[in-house]
Parts: structure tokens; C-alpha cells; sequence
């Protein structure tokens, strides 16, 4: 070892040692992120201490001097903390709004068939993918439909005229299937113009209108429930309900939308970028006011819509202008060569979009989609700005009843729904977090 | 570059006249003249490819080469001429296009394999959904050719874990897949680490030697030397000067390609 430049052959090799103690655990931890400079050391005591000044009165309102029992305001009129046991009392309210209560159980078998449906389709493991979101969409929305309203929609014919065809049912089948031979023979018009083969799209029109009549079928059919108005819906119900509709209906909507700003051909593109920037300019309570109250305006006489169907329409195409903006960002990422290599192997319009393209744009886009989600869910609250009691506006109508007027009751009431909203927020959150991580560990 | 010239040239052409058809046109291309905007990048092409016929493109950068062989399967659409391909003229009726490419393969220079489906769905997604082969078959093939271009090993693998050179030799049988009549390839060796070119390259050589009508536009003179019945020569969009590769190489006329030849061989 002495002589300079000499070699060197180790004898004994070296055991591996602990680390110094301060360099791993929650002190090492601590000492690198909470006090690794004086700065900072004096940062996290501040801050520290604001949480604490923040936070204690928060639980102390919430839990140490909450009232948890109690028959009405009694119980909470000299309260300091949370009146909990006004929101036990009208917990019900607050899930189903004015739903009679008889019937209430159709809501929650409702409710547990969407639980039921949904946890293996969220689960990335579990089977039957295919086959669970078909379940989902298209049988599940009929049972629901049926079920919340009570089905035995009443159809009548609006054009034929009374005195050609008299039961008011068969006059809606007869012009069902006189709609639907005027789609078949426009299509194989337009089939036949651009010399595409027409039997593919007569199959797949075919589908389409004979599963939608049959879903009219079923729909009007008596099932011998008793009919409950969207007016008497309420609470939790009406949150979901907008929000679910609006989710499921303003993917597909703006993956097309995306697609059509895109689009090569001029009048699609335009008619997408004009629909996009109208809704996006528009603020959604707006809409929700046009759609309730100038809307029947237009209509023709005894032309009716249901408020709360006007609603969903409304918060669907407003969201579906936000989902195209979203989707868009995804597809631009997508580099040339993709289009190109799909192209090259022969593979049509929609095959590169749904194989190749989609797939890769849209695993980009889960962050910015789940956004919307979130956004979407929280802006369900606007709906009371045309008269329908969502869980928001559920709690604030039960918060005035005198029965259990006190000063704590409105406080109460919007801590719980905040806490509502957040801890749906927050899952939907997770689950995308989840999922992109997911997705990630393929791509590499 | 020079190298692999020197290694050609000890090679036997393997360019046997009788393997091209001398009545079976696979390409032809008649006074084609393209536009970018204002810039003029294809003028007068005139080209006639026989089936079983090798064609190498050479030329500088922007020399239009490039946008050449993408008029083929119409990823470029040109403004004035006539292209056939296997009987079939390119106009702007979308299912002959359609047609045209699911009888064209072309391999790019950054592979552009899809980065969210394994080798082996990247080989069978086109014979599933263009060719509606059964998927069985489709795995059939795909691992043959897979083999063929000697990676089935990495056949459940994903694009982004193999090497560029791997990669493509994957999109040479993703396009093989398809059983086509003609193979286009877009510089396919300049995106690749220089010890990768040999491996893309023997793929080239006997997909060459079977048969296959294939146009490349490549700087891989070795390769030309070895398998092309044709090099052309292009420059400012047209082309300026094609021969066999021997006369080519040894005798060129124009100043052009003199030059040209004398900075890329040394």
C-alpha cells in the first residue's frame, strides 16, 4: 500500500454496515423533508401551527361538541358543535327528495344493481368486460328508466291523424316503422352515392332501430308500478342521476366532437368547432335556464318536455363541448406516423381510430377526462337554479324547516354535503390515479 | 457506409434477370407531378416497376424521393399524372385506395409499430380487421414471419422494450403479415444505430431473393450494389438518371449523380 503506484489485492472483503442512525426512518425522513435547512426547519413549525389553529375548531365542532341524538331543534337549539342528529333525521330526504316512500325501494335496487355492475367492471381483473359494459348500458339504463318512473310510457302518434287509426299506441308503431323505412332508404341513398356496399350498414341500421323498439316496447309496458313524477325526485338520487347521465353521455359525444374538429371534411369540421365553441361560451346556468324556461316557449303547443330530461340534455351537451376539448388535447399528442402506419396496412378511417388512435389518446387524456368527470359531478348543484332539489338543494330546504331550526342546523347541513361531495370526488380521483398507473406499466 | 460497399462489391449481384416479370406491371407512374403548396416536389415522374423488379431510390435530402414512394400508397396524393398500382388507379375514390394499400406494404424509417399492442397483436391487427382472417390463423402467420425475421422470442413483448433494430424487423413482418404484392421501403436503415443496419439489412436481402416487387429509397449503396435490378437517382423532384446498379456505380453520367456518388462513397 506504501509504495506509490503499487497494486492492490483487497484480503478480507467488507461487511455491509447500518447506516448512520440520523440517514433512515421518520427521523432520517424528517431531517430530509421538514428540516433540511434552517429556512425550512422554521417553514414547517409555522405551518404547523396554523394547521393546528385551523383544524381543532373544526373537530371540536364536528365531534367534540357535536349533539348526536335528539328528536328536533330541542336537542340543538344551545348547541356549539354539529347538530348530527338533524341529519339523521332527514338522511332519507336527503338520498330520495319527495319519492313516495312506499316505492322507495325500486331507488335502491336501482342503486345496487349500478353497485353490482360497476365494481367488476372497475376491477381490472375481473372477467366478462365485454359483456358487463353492455349490461351497463343498455340494460341497466331500461331497468332504471323503468323502475324510477314505473314505466307504462303512454306513446301516441303525433302525425297520423285520429280518425285513420284510433288506439293511440299502434298509431306510434306505425309511425316508428314509417320513421324508420324513411332512415333505411335515406341511408342506402347515401350508401349508394358514395359507392360504399350497402348491406354492411343496412345490418347494423337494422340493429340500431330494432333494439331501440324494443326498448320503447318495454318502456311501455305496465309492470303495474305506480308512476312517480321527476318532479318528486330528489336528493342524492337527482345528483346521481344528472351526473351519471352526463358522464356516460358526454364521452361518446366528445370523442366525436374531437374527432370531427379534426376531420378532413370542411362541413363536419365546422359544424363541430361552431357546436363546441357555442356550448364552451355559454355558462351551464345559462343553459340549465333556456333549457327549463325559454325551451317550452319554442315548442309547439302541447309539445312537453319533463324538466328534469331538459336538465340532463342540457348538462350533457355542455359537458360533452368540454369532453371534445379534453379528448382533442389527447389526439394531437398522437404522432403522424401512427396515422400513417395504420394507413399503410390498409386499415379504414374508423379501424385506425378506434384501434390504433383512441386507445393511445385517450390513456392520455384520463387526467383531463376525470377532471370533467369531477367538475361535472360537482356543477349537478346548479340544477336547483330550475327548480329541482338535488342533495344540495335538499339540504338547504330541509335546513329551513322549523322543526329543526337552530343556529347550527344550515352549518351541519353543509358540512355533510360537503363531505358528501368530497368523498365521492376524491374516490373518482383515486380510481383515475389508480388507472393511470395501470395504463403506464404497458406502455413502459 | 464505405464499408459495407467494399462487402457488397465482393458479393455476387444477386439480381437474376429472370425472376422479374417482363409483362406484369406492379407500378406505374406517368408524367406525376406533385405539389406542396407553392413548391413544386414531384415533376414529370415517369416510372414503370415490373413485378419481382428491386428498385433502390437515391438522392439528396429533399430530393422528393421520399414522397415518392408515399404517392404509392397514396399517404401523399398527387396533383397531375397517373399512378397504377397492381392494376388499380390512385384518384380520390377512397376503397380503391384502400384496396391499393392493403396490397402495399411499406415499412417507414422510425418503424411507427404501435406502442400499445404486443409484436405479435402489432402483426395480426391488420389480417384480423382487413383481411377478416380468424384470429388463429392470423397468430399463425404472424409467428412464421416472426420467425423469419428471427425474433419469435419477443413475439408477447411490447414496441418499447426492444431495440431499434428489432423493431424494425418487426414492422418488415407486420407488413409481410399481410401477404403483399409490393413492398415499399422509407429509408429504413437512417433511424437505426449503425451495428443494427446489418440485421434489417439481411431481412431486406432475402425478402429480395424470394422474389418480392420492392422499392426502396435507402443510402445503403452496398444493399443496392447487392440486390437492386435498378437504381434511380433524384434530385430537385425528378429523376435525373437510372441504371443497373454496376453501370450506376461505375459508370454514371450525369454531373449530378457524379457528384453525388463521390460524397457518399468516398
Amino acid at each position: 500500500m506504501n509504495k506509490p503506484g503499487s497494486a492492490f489485492v483487497r484480503d478480507s472483503l467488507l461487511p455491509a454496515r447500518a447506516p448512520p442512525p440520523n440517514s433512515v426512518g421518520i427521523v432520517g425522513w424528517m431531517r430530509q423533508n421538514l428540516f433540511s435547512t434552517p429556512l425550512n426547519s422554521v417553514m414547517t413549525v409555522v405551518i404547523l401551527v396554523f394547521i393546528v389553529w385551523a383544524v381543532t375548531p373544526f373537530f371540536r365542532f364536528t365531534l367534540v361538541n357535536a349533539v348526536w341524538t335528539g328528536e328536533d331543534r330541542q336537542a340543538c337549539a344551545t348547541a356549539t358543535g354539529a347538530c348530527w342528529a338533524y341529519v339523521k333525521a332527514y338522511l332519507p330526504q336527503f338520498i330520495y327528495g319527495r319519492y313516495p316512500i312506499g316505492e322507495r325501494w325500486r331507488v335502491d335496487v336501482v342503486f345496487w344493481t349500478l353497485v353490482v355492475g360497476l365494481i367488476p367492471m372497475l376491477i381490472p381483473r375481473a372477467p366478462y368486460k365485454r359483456l358487463n359494459a353492455l349490461f351497463l348500458l343498455t340494460v341497466f339504463p331500461v331497468i332504471a328508466y323503468i323502475l324510477l318512473t314505473g314505466g307504462h310510457h303512454q306513446f301516441s302518434g303525433r302525425w297520423i291523424p285520429n280518425s285513420w287509426m284510433s288506439p293511440s299506441p299502434l298509431r306510434f308503431a306505425v309511425e316508428y316503422a314509417l320513421v324508420s323505412a324513411a332512415v333505411f332508404g335515406v341511408s342506402t341513398l347515401f350508401s349508394w352515392m358514395s359507392g360504399r356496399p350497402i348491406t354492411g350498414s343496412w345490418r347494423t341500421l337494422g340493429f340500431i332501430l330494432g333494439a331501440f323498439a324494443i326498448v320503447l316496447a318495454l318502456v311501455s309496458l305496465d309492470f303495474g308500478l305506480v308512476p312517480v313524477e321527476t318532479a318528486n325526485w330528489g336528493g342524492l338520487l337527482v345528483t346521481l342521476v344528472v351526473a351519471i347521465t352526463g358522464m356516460v353521455a358526454s364521452l361518446p359525444l366528445g370523442i366525436l366532437l374531437a374527432l370531427g374538429r379534426r376531420s378532413n371534411m370542411p362541413v363536419v369540421k365546422l359544424a363541430s368547432t361552431i357546436f363546441i365553441e357555442v356550448w364552451r361560451g355559454v355558462p351551464l346556468i345559462t343553459v340549465l335556464f333556456m333549457a327549463s324556461v325559454m325551451l317550452p316557449l319554442f315548442l309547439p303547443d302541447g309539445v312537453t318536455f319533463d324538466k328534469l330530461l331538459r336538465a340532463l340534455i342540457g348538462v350533457a351537451l355542455f359537458n360533452a363541448a368540454y369532453m371534445a376539448e379534453t379528448i382533442r388535447g389527447g389526439l394531437q399528442a398522437i404522432p403522424r406516423g401512427q396515422y400513417e402506419g395504420a394507413q399503410a396496412l390498409g386499415l379504414g378511417y374508423w379501424q385506425m381510430m378506434r384501434m390504433i388512435v383512441l386507445p393511445q389518446s385517450l390513456r392520455i387524456s384520463v387526467p383531463g377526462i376525470v377532471g370533467s368527470f369531477i367538475s361535472l359531478f360537482k356543477d349537478t348543484t346548479l340544477v336547483i337554479i330550475i327548480g329541482l332539489y338535488d342533495f344540495l338543494g335538499q339540504i338547504q330546504a330541509s335546513a329551513n324547516d322549523a322543526k329543526w331550526a337552530s343556529p347550527v342546523t344550515g352549518l351541519t347541513g353543509y358540512i355533510f354535503a360537503a363531505m358528501v361531495f368530497w368523498a365521492f370526488c376524491f374516490s373518482m380521483s383515486r380510481y383515475a390515479a389508480y388507472t393511470e398507473r395501470r395504463l403506464d406499466r404497458g406502455r413502459r | 457506409m464505405s464499408d459495407l460497399s467494399v462487402a457488397a462489391e465482393e458479393l455476387p449481384p444477386v439480381a437474376p434477370a429472370l425472376t422479374v416479370s417482363s409483362t406484369d406491371v406492379a407500378v406505374e407512374m406517368v408524367d406525376v407531378n406533385k405539389w406542396y403548396g407553392e413548391f413544386h416536389v414531384l415533376r414529370d415522374i415517369n416510372l414503370k416497376v415490373m413485378r419481382g423488379e428491386r428498385i433502390v431510390i437515391c438522392g439528396p435530402s429533399g430530393s422528393g424521393k421520399s414522397t415518392l414512394i408515399r404517392c404509392v400508397n397514396r399517404l401523399e396524393e398527387h396533383q397531375k399524372g397517373q399512378i397504377v398500382v397492381d392494376g388499380k388507379e390512385l384518384t380520390n375514390d377512397l376503397r380503391k385506395i384502400d384496396e391499393v394499400r392493403r396490397e402495399v406494404g411499406m415499412v417507414f424509417q422510425h418503424f411507427n409499430l404501435f406502442p400499445h399492442l404486443t409484436i405479435l397483436e402489432n402483426c395480426t391487427l391488420a389480417p384480423i380487421n382487413v383481411r377478416k382472417m380468424p384470429k388463429r390463423e392470423a397468430e399463425d402467420i404472424a409467428m412464421h414471419y416472426l420467425n423469419r425475421v428471427k425474433i419469435p422470442e419477443q413475439a408477447n413483448k411490447y414496441p418499447g422494450q426492444l431495440s431499434g433494430g428489432q423493431q424494425q424487423r418487426v414492422a418488415i413482418a407486420r407488413s409481410l403479415c399481410m401477404n403483399p404484392r409490393v413492398m415499399l421501403f422509407d429509408e429504413p436503415t437512417s433511424a437505426l444505430d449503425p451495428e443494427m443496419i446489418k440485421e434489417v439489412l439481411d431481412v431486406m436481402v432475402g425478402l429480395a431473393l424470394e422474389g418480392m416487387t420492392m422499392i426502396c429509397v435507402t443510402h445503403e449503396m452496398g444493399f443496392a450494389r447487392q440486390v437492386a435490378n435498378r437504381v434511380i437517382f433524384m434530385d430537385g423532384g425528378q429523376i435525373i438518371e437510372q441504371n443497373d446498379p454496376v453501370s450506376f456505380f461505375t459508370n454514371p453520367q450525369h454531373e449530378r449523380t457524379k457528384l453525388f456518388l463521390s460524397q457518399i462513397l468516398h
